[in-house]
């Protein structure tokens, strides 16, 4: 048992008053992230103001040998900012100042606090971006986006938020303070930048985050192509990928997303649509132009029955209006909803578009698809009805049932929203649990105790006193008492 | 039966106990694949006893596994384009080389992704990629280079700029640990989050965590056109090429690369451009048009013809240096590096320079006395320490890395590493002593 009035002082001696909440109804803000159907209100929340006052939180957790969960902006999808039972809960929300702005060597350095857009808005009016871009990037933060390695919409040309960190001032759980990387790449040594960003908060906490900016396109161009069925849109998508074309974002709704989105914010997409296309191209004005004629000849050969050219920022907008607000409208056509983020090969799309449909009529239920088509990253949207009796569970059952429908046909179960709590007990239907036991050394190098954001990511913990090798059974498990989700 | 080379060179010559004998190899890889090593096996001049060449997972791990259990130090090989990077080993008793584990495993094309396994030769890669449009863009320094040894030296070329190193272009592995142990990390599919990212962990850790047995990497379009525009350049103001190069990198122009061939005397700005014919012809006029204030510039159609065999001579790295550094900076300090390269050498040593702009990298290749050259990279390192840029050597002879650490840095995450490295290798088998801080 933790002693929790020792562990208020501590904080607060250390921080200050303004800086810990203990009243249980304050707590309660921080029970959960985006994904609200787990809840678990922490003992205590810190809010950091500095590296110094993270360090201090962390070694006082050490001490008191109790874990800690750290929290961004908490709009993750996967749980990854679930408090732990009588752990202490960290947000980075006030470490929120961009610390520099390097343009001739394309550097920003942020606290992670710092949400995503801000940096673009930033070094915007200099002609730069920052190019992962998530759908929540008005409200996510840069710690988070290190946490999961966010990607969005535009990823598959610009890569994740891993290839756009270059350095990291971390918070390792004993308390001790490293510099990964810096402003200059190959810093000699292993890329554990490489290795921290994704880790789900597991490794430690970032607490200052050199990001690099890239310059923006000569020119954007993005139309929107109605086909028939997603079958057809899938063949337009092969299409460009097969001839050299890669668009810096292929998205696609379906009939339902279509509706949905539609009625929520009147983006005025073609009705009767089976899969709408939305594809962005970007890049030197010449490039575009002749690609741009290509992607729409491809679209043509496939079967589409409306292409649209936004003319300019304005309609540009209005045709990604619907795509982002995709999720936020199922409110229009459900109770309910339930995201997954599974990825396929993208050759497999119609193949595992007939599998989720196949799925969702077995089980009684409508799935709605939203996706990037470039990268074979689905988001279907389980649809139901939380007041009718098993619903929930139904939907759950189903959602899982796609991401073995992705992992069976050679994909992974997350794109972009982490494993989290959410997906850990599917992570021994992608891994071996040999894989899984190898991958946690290298938790074990920063996390030996258990302390970090534990219970996320791997269904089994490893012991770190254990002889590494081949994997051998936890005593628990071999008890029958540890749950191998 | 197989003859012993002259005995291995050691710190004090006295005799090396051989931990493996040539009956357990051979019942791993069988007789013809297992040999006693010659003098031109040696990495850094210290010669192993043993070289092996497995050809499958099984065989790799049974030699890790043999080697764990007698503790015998293992480094393993490709072609062995990068080993001078890194310290001399502490220990060695056996090459294991990856040469026979050769094949490409699958071409997914519609994917856009391959599985190989880590022998595959680059340009062999290359070969099969290019029949369906397409390629793994990265350019080693050294043909012959295999996909295992590009990612444990996380190699790389004039590309980079535009398509990144392995750390950007491997999705998946499959590798073995020290003690045998096979697992797999990422996947087959380029967006995936599930579980660490083993994959960049293992991105140049020079082979001292697993040996990577099977690579997934993303492919990309082979681009249909290319042009090259250069700007020459006579003495060694390299501020001003900075700039130069600083105007493209700066615009809305997306060039494959952007390289400085510099030697004491005359100097070299050359920007590739690669993609359909428009937008390369375009680009390309209007690098022409910005870097002519700057001195004599061409452009010519014929500088990298993406879908032939052959890459141009200014890519090629000089083979004659004596020594070979990697100075990283950041990347706005590329002309700053430039002139203290020269300001370092002086008239001590022939040398010569190709700098990555954008990137930050400038590879330098020295020519001259041992003596001097040691202290030419002191002095070096000495003076872009300040700027946050390193000064790591990729080939010297033995003399000098007796002088001279090889990476010249610690750094407080290095106790980390050390963890890290012990988690992994806890017999400290793989590479002993060539990484990093001794790890």
């Amino acid at each position: 048992m933790i002693n929790r009035e020792r562990l208020v002082r501590r904080m607060i001696d250390a921080l200050d008053q303004d800086s810990v909440i203990s009243a249980h109804e304050q707590l309660r803000t921080y029970e959960c992230d985006g994904l609200t159907s787990y809840r678990v209100i922490p003992s205590l929340v810190v809010l950091p103001q500095s590296t110094e006052d993270v360090r201090a939180a962390v070694r006082i957790c050490r001490q008191e040998d109790v874990p800690f969960v750290a929290r961004g902006s908490g709009t993750g999808l996967s749980g990854g900012a679930l408090p732990v039972e009588d752990g202490v809960l960290i947000s980075l929300a006030r470490m929120r100042r961009i610390l520099e702005v390097d343009l001739p060597n394309q550097r920003v350095v942020v606290e992670p606090g710092v949400i995503n857009l801000w940096v673009t808005q930033e070094v915007s009016p200099h002609g730069y971006y920052y190019a992962p871009d998530p759908s929540s990037q008005l409200v996510c933060s840069i710690g988070g986006n290190v946490a999961e390695n966010s990607g969005g919409a535009h990823c598959l040309k610009y890569g994740f938020t891993s290839n756009h960190v270059i350095g990291l001032e971390v918070v390792l759980p004993d308390g001790e303070v490293v510099h990964l990387g810096g402003k200059a790449l190959d810093t000699p040594g292993y890329d554990l930048v490489g290795a921290f960003v994704g880790s789900e908060g597991t490794l430690g906490i970032a607490t200052k985050i050199t990001l690099r900016i890239i310059r923006k396109p000569e020119v954007v161009r993005t139309l929107l192509a109605a086909f028939g069925s997603m079958a057809e849109a899938g063949a337009a998508v092969s299409g460009i990928i097969a001839a050299g074309i890669l668009p810096a974002a292929v998205e696609m709704m379906d009939a339902l997303s279509r509706e949905a989105a539609e009625a929520a914010v009147h983006a005025g997409y073609p009705p009767d649509a089976g899969g709408l296309l939305i594809v962005e191209l970007d890049g030197p004005a010449a490039e575009v132009e002749h690609q741009f004629g290509e992607v729409a000849r491809i679209c043509g050969e496939n079967g589409c029955s409306e292409l649209r050219l936004a003319a300019d920022d304005e309609e540009r907008v209005l045709m990604w209006k619907g795509r982002k607000a995709a999720f936020a409208a199922m409110g229009r056509v459900s109770p309910d909803y339930y995201v997954q983020d599974g990825v396929i090969p993208r050759t497999a799309l119609p193949e595992v578009l007939s599998k989720i449909a196949a799925l969702g009529a077995e089980h009684g239920l409508r799935v709605a698809n939203v996706f990037h088509a470039g990268d074979g990253n689905l988001h279907p949207l389980v649809l139901y009805d939380g007041e009718v009796e098993g619903e929930a569970e139904r939907a759950e059952r189903l959602a899982g049932q796609i991401l073995l429908a992705c992992l069976e046909h050679g994909g992974s179960i997350t794109g972009e929203h982490g494993v989290g709590f959410d997906k850990k007990r599917y992570m021994p239907d992608m891994f071996s649990a040999t894989d899984l036991a190898v991958m946690q050394l290298l938790r074990c190098a920063f996390d030996p105790d258990h302390r970090c954001n534990p219970g996320k990511i791997f269904p089994t913990p490893r012991l770190c006193g254990e002889v590494p090798g081949p994997y051998r059974q936890h005593p628990l498990e071999k008890a029958g008492l540890a749950e191998r989700m | 039966m197989a003859a012993h080379p002259a005995s291995p060179s050691s710190a004090a010559g006295e005799e090396r106990r051989e931990r493996l004998s040539l009956d357990q190899l051979q019942r791993i890889v069988g007789v013809d694949h297992v040999r006693a090593a010659r003098l031109e096996d040696a990495i850094d001049g210290v010669i192993p006893h043993w070289v092996a060449e497995p050809a499958s997972i099984e065989e790799a791990g049974g030699l890790l596994a043999l080697a764990r259990e007698v503790d015998a130090a293992v480094a393993p090989r490709g072609a062995g384009t990068m080993l001078g990077v890194g310290n001399p080993p502490a220990r060695l008793d056996l090459i294991l080389s990856m040469t026979r584990m050769n094949r490409v495993l699958e071409h997914a094309a519609g994917d856009l992704v391959a599985r190989l396994e880590a022998g595959v030769r680059l340009e062999d890669a290359h070969a099969v990629f290019r029949q369906a449009g397409q390629w793994l863009p990265l350019d080693p320094p050294q043909p012959g280079a295999t996909v295992g040894g590009a990612i444990a030296a996380n190699a790389f070329g004039p590309h980079r700029l535009r398509y990144g190193t392995m750390r950007d272009l491997l999705i998946g592995m499959t590798y073995i640990l020290p003690d045998g142990t096979v697992a797999r990390a990422g996947g087959k599919v380029v967006k995936n989050v599930a579980g660490y990212d083993l994959c960049k962990l293992f991105t140049g850790s020079l082979g001292t965590l697993g040996i990577i047995a099977e690579a997934i990497v993303r492919l990309h379009p082979l681009p249909a056109a290319s042009r090259t525009v250069t700007l020459r350049r006579q003495g060694s103001d390299y501020e001003t090429l900075a700039a130069a190069a600083h105007a493209i990198l700066h615009s809305s122009l997306v060039p494959g690369t952007i390289l400085f061939r510099l030697t004491p005397r005359a100097h070299l700005l050359i920007a590739l451009f690669e993609g359909v014919e428009p937008g390369v012809l375009a680009q390309a006029g209007a690098a022409a048009d910005l870097l002519r204030p700057y001195g004599d510039v061409s452009v010519e159609a014929d500088g990298w013809d993406a879908t032939s065999e052959r890459t141009p001579d200014w890519t090629l790295e000089w083979v004659e240096a004596i020594v070979e550094l990697t100075i990283s900076a950041p990347p706005a300090d590329l002309g700053l590096v430039a002139a203290e390269v020269a300001s370092a050498v002086g008239k001590g040593a022939e040398w010569y320079a190709t700098c990555y702009a954008g990137i930050g990298i400038t590879r330098v290749s020295l020519s001259g006395d041992a003596a001097m050259l040691i202290s030419i990279v002191r002095r070096l390192r000495e003076r872009v320490a300040g700027r946050g840029a390193t000064v790591v050597i990729t080939q010297a002879p033995p003399v000098v890395k007796a002088a001279i650490d090889s990476w010249g840095v610690g750094g407080d995450a290095l106790p980390l590493m050390r963890r890290v490295k012990e988690r992994f290798d806890p017999a400290g088998i793989l590479n002993p002593g060539r990484f990093v801080g001794g790890i």
